[in-house]
């Protein structure tokens, strides 16, 4: 495993930034060196500062410390966007489960279900959920859910639809084993490993549509140091305070990075098709 | 001879794929080229296509066809030389074919590279068509639409139509039914016996090797150890891992 | 091939119909009451109340569902609050300006992933392999309003190559206006033989257009890549290089035929996303299209303007979709056989 993990270049780079990002968002507050001002604090005497070595990443509008509120940011996105994907696969999957394996009607319905919420990009379904009730996180985080349980419902379906059609399943149920027990403990343990590798997949496109929304002023509100919402908020100051909207969005693109080259990393090693990386 | 071949070796690095002291094939004639999986035979083949080197590989010794040596030639004469004077066919004809293709369009595309023009290229494919017994219409077929005993007909007809001396065929029976295999088997003959083609059938199956070759060469592990006249090699064999492939040879004893 | 259509056909009436429930959902979805927000801050309850009546918020909600089905078909997709106009005729004023730049944006992308992807493939585990790569997912991970911000403020604002925003330069409608013919400036000018306003249009469109073209660059050159590798290690690839052909031959025409089915295949999906990628960069260059009229009916609670740019989205999703797949069966003769 180790050997495997050393000879996949993808999953070590985007493993160790995402580490490096967990580690950040958990000892936030003791790598920051101004932590109140990723909360409401504001210096209005410190206003727009260049970067320079007190503050790393330069001041806010309001003076707050920019480089603590991108720390501080790791906090926000990466976990909603987590949050957002268990929300997305604990819908998904037993949709997906019922659909696959016992297949008819409750196929059909299903599947023609998700197919109406695959109809919408993510991002705008999650816009007009999100435009037409009060802008908050919360509000944002079960709008993307909403919008991403049909890829795993099809994902699950996929593999239940695969395992029951197999020989084993059959002398299975010829044996009398009831069906619940079958779905335990031969269709799930064989979805596990697609649904990790969809999963970290699809967190970097998750927190690209959670900071895009952010952005639009649609999730995060201030004073959360949301990465999207701080470029958003840097706009107006663009033109001279251009530290302002760089580290921020900075930090969006390397985090999206980093689980998509984990993503890609994963899907290469566990594809059982595929031979290790040369 | 029409094809030569010395000191053969075929290396990845430090590790030899395939080496062959001498293996000669005469034009009308088949010879075999027998062993396991993994010993060698497949690169053999791709190192007289000139095609090791897209493998990463590096190959050593004499290739000699009609007496001109080929290891050493450009890229653009061996590319004239594959298809042309030599062809091969592969196992599961139906992974051989492209399958967005229709199996025609890729026997006159390859006829045209060869510089006939599209009018020749029509008519010598179903003419060779006809000679492998498959009515030339099947050529409007895709991959899918037809079977692995006519799609392996198909691949035969395309070398008979690039008018090859020399055809290298690996394990193009492996994958195959019994009957279809013997007519597969049929076709073959009748190359070597109206067409004076040379053939080189690798394969696993020595049943089938000694139904079907004039001369066997049997590989174990990258090197040729014995070879010979199929008759004389089958009832004499002189290295052990000839005796052991005999022996593993399925047998209908009364 | 005609019953696959059938079928097909079937099923996108099928889900566009799910669509237009899902709408009405959403926008039924809204707290407060969008008869105070017709009749304005100032109107007394009596106007609330008219407007409410007006509005048909009165009915019981299966006549409200096959209202709106039956407005929807017949061209009423309801009035915008904050333009008063019909929303279809917003939808319509609007959308060409985005369609112009997603479209620009995806041939970019494909013109600039296929060649990539292929690159990649034909030298794999050469140092253009790993560039390419890693830009792939770069692409794939940028978020395109912060890339929209850094471009224009580089290419903009410091170095004054290229325009700050807008479609094309206003003063150039006096000296050369442009014959609105399409609503999309760049064809325009292209049909009329405007030239000095073509170079205009161009030159605003370029910056947008390389903005939201990070996207489908990297997915495509991505899938060509990885589908092209897959297929080289194949016999059926191994049995044309024996045949004579010359590498670029085996690898550009007879391999990437099967490129193309699984860039198909991703082609709807990434036109979506590409479609609100645009929507999110149409603010920051001034760019009037659905994106702008959708920030403006966001920023005004604007519930049908919404819930009509939503729709419109995923019919053209749906259809999309749709075409996609009738082009891939009519090339790939395994899916229709099957």
């Amino acid at each position: 495993m180790i050997r495997l993990l050393k000879a996949n270049q993808l999953i070590t780079a985007g493993g160790l930034i995402v580490l490096l990002i967990f580690v950040v968002a958990v000892f936030a507050p003791l790598l920051a060196p101004y932590p109140a001002d990723a909360g409401s604090a504001t210096h209005p005497e410190n206003a727009l500062l260049a970067p320079s070595l007190t503050h790393l990443f330069g001041t806010d509008q309001v003076g707050r410390d920019v480089f603590s509120r991108v720390l501080y940011g790791a906090r926000i996105s990466p976990v909603i966007a987590l949050v957002v994907l268990l929300l997305a696969c604990a819908a998904g999957v037993p949709l997906g489960v019922a659909a696959g394996y016992f297949g008819g009607a409750a196929d059909e319905v299903i599947m023609r279900v998700t197919d109406v919420f695959l109809a919408f990009p993510s991002l705008l379904l999650a816009l007009a959920f999100v435009a037409v009730l009060p802008a908050s996180l919360t509000v944002v985080t079960i709008a993307i859910a909403i919008t991403w349980w049909p890829w795993y419902a099809r994902l699950i379906r996929g593999q239940a639809a695969s395992v029951a059609g197999r020989p084993y399943v059959e002398a299975c149920r010829a044996l009398g084993i009831p069906r619940w027990r079958i779905l335990l403990r031969h269709v799930l343990p064989n979805s596990v490993t697609p649904l990790i590798v969809q999963v970290s997949l699809d967190a970097g496109g998750v927190i690209l549509t959670i900071s895009a929304l952010s952005f639009l002023g649609l999730g995060a509100q201030d004073p959360v140091p949301e990465w999207g919402l701080m470029v958003a908020e840097g706009e107006n100051y663009f033109t001279t305070g251009w530290w302002l909207v760089t580290f921020p969005g900075l930090a969006i693109l390397i985090t999206a990075l980093a689980f998509n080259l984990l993503g890609d990393g994963l899907r290469d090693a566990l594809d059982p098709r595929r031979l290790p990386a040369r | 001879m029409k094809l030569q071949i010395r000191d053969l070796q075929v290396r990845f690095g430090e590790q030899l794929a395939a080496s062959a002291t001498a293996l000669d094939v005469d034009a009308g004639e088949i010879v075999g080229l027998a062993g396991e999986s993994g010993s060698g035979k497949s690169m053999t083949i791709q190192a007289v296509l000139g095609l090791a080197g897209t493998a990463g590989a590096t190959v050593t010794g004499s290739i000699k066809l009609d007496g001109v040596e080929l290891t050493g030639m450009s890229a653009a004469e061996l590319r004239a030389i594959r298809g042309r004077r030599i062809a091969a066919i592969f196992q599961s004809p139906g992974l051989a074919f492209n399958p967005v293709f229709r199996v025609g369009a890729i026997v006159t595309r390859a006829l045209r590279q060869h510089g006939l023009s599209a009018a020749e290229a029509r008519d010598r494919a179903a003419a060779a068509m006809r000679s492998v017994l498959l009515p030339p219409e099947l050529l409007h077929r895709y991959p899918a639409q037809l079977s692995g005993g006519q799609l392996q007909r198909v691949a035969i007809a395309l070398a008979l139509a690039l008018r090859a001396d020399v055809l290298l065929a690996d394990e193009p029976t492996s994958a195959l039914d019994v009957t279809v295999q013997a007519e597969v088997l049929e076709v073959l003959r009748e190359l070597r016996d109206s067409r004076g083609m040379a053939i080189l059938f690798v394969s696993h199956d020595l049943a089938v090797i000694a139904e079907l070759c004039d001369r066997v060469a049997v590989m174990r592990a990258g090197e040729v150890v014995e070879q010979g006249v199929t008759r004389e090699v089958i009832a004499a064999p002189r290295h052990e891992y000839t005796r052991e492939l005999l022996a593993a040879v399925p047998k209908l004893d009364g | 091939m005609t019953r696959y259509v059938i079928r097909r056909v079937a099923l996108a009436l099928v889900v566009v119909t799910g669509v237009v429930i899902l709408t009405f959902v959403i926008a039924g979805v809204v707290p407060g009451d969008p008869a105070a927000t017709w009749a304005g801050p100032h109107a007394s309850a009596a106007q609330v109340a008219r407007a409410r009546q007006y509005l048909g918020l009165n009915e019981p909600l299966p006549v409200r569902i096959t209202r709106y089905f039956g407005g929807i078909l017949t061209g009423d997709w309801g009035v915008s609050v904050h333009t008063h106009n019909p929303v279809l005729s917003d939808i319509g004023t609007a959308a060409p300006a985005t369609i112009e730049l997603v479209i620009a944006a995806l041939i970019i992308g494909a013109a600039a992933g296929i060649p990539l992807g292929l690159a990649a493939a034909r030298w794999p585990g050469s140092i253009l392999d790993h560039v390419i790569r890693v830009g792939s997912v770069l692409g794939v991970s940028m978020p395109v309003f912060w890339l929209a911000l850094i471009l224009q403020l580089v290419f903009a604002q410091r170095l004054r190559m290229l325009p700050v925003a807008g479609q094309y330069d206003p003063n150039l409608m006096f000296s050369h206006p442009l014959v609105t013919r399409t609503q999309m400036p760049v064809v325009d000018s292209l049909i009329s033989g405007n030239w000095p306003m073509l170079g205009s249009t161009l030159s605003h469109l370029i910056l947008p257009a390389l903005v939201v073209a990070t996207y489908p660059a990297g997915v495509v050159a991505r899938i060509t890549r990885a589908q092209l590798l897959d297929t080289l290690g194949e016999t059926h690839v191994q049995m044309v290089r024996s045949l004579g052909f010359p590498e670029r031959t085996v690898v550009g025409t007879f391999a990437m035929k099967l490129a193309w089915n699984p860039v198909a295949a991703i082609l709807a999906l990434v036109f979506a996303y590409s479609l609100v990628n645009t929507f999110l960069v149409e603010s920051i260059f001034d760019w009037p299209g659905l994106g702008s009229y959708a920030a403006a009916s966001v920023a005004t609670l604007d519930t049908p303007a919404i819930a009509g740019i939503t729709l419109f989205v995923a019919i053209v999703y749906v259809a999309l979709n749709l075409v996609v797949d009738l082009v891939q069966a009519a090339l790939d003769p395994r899916i229709r056989l099957s």
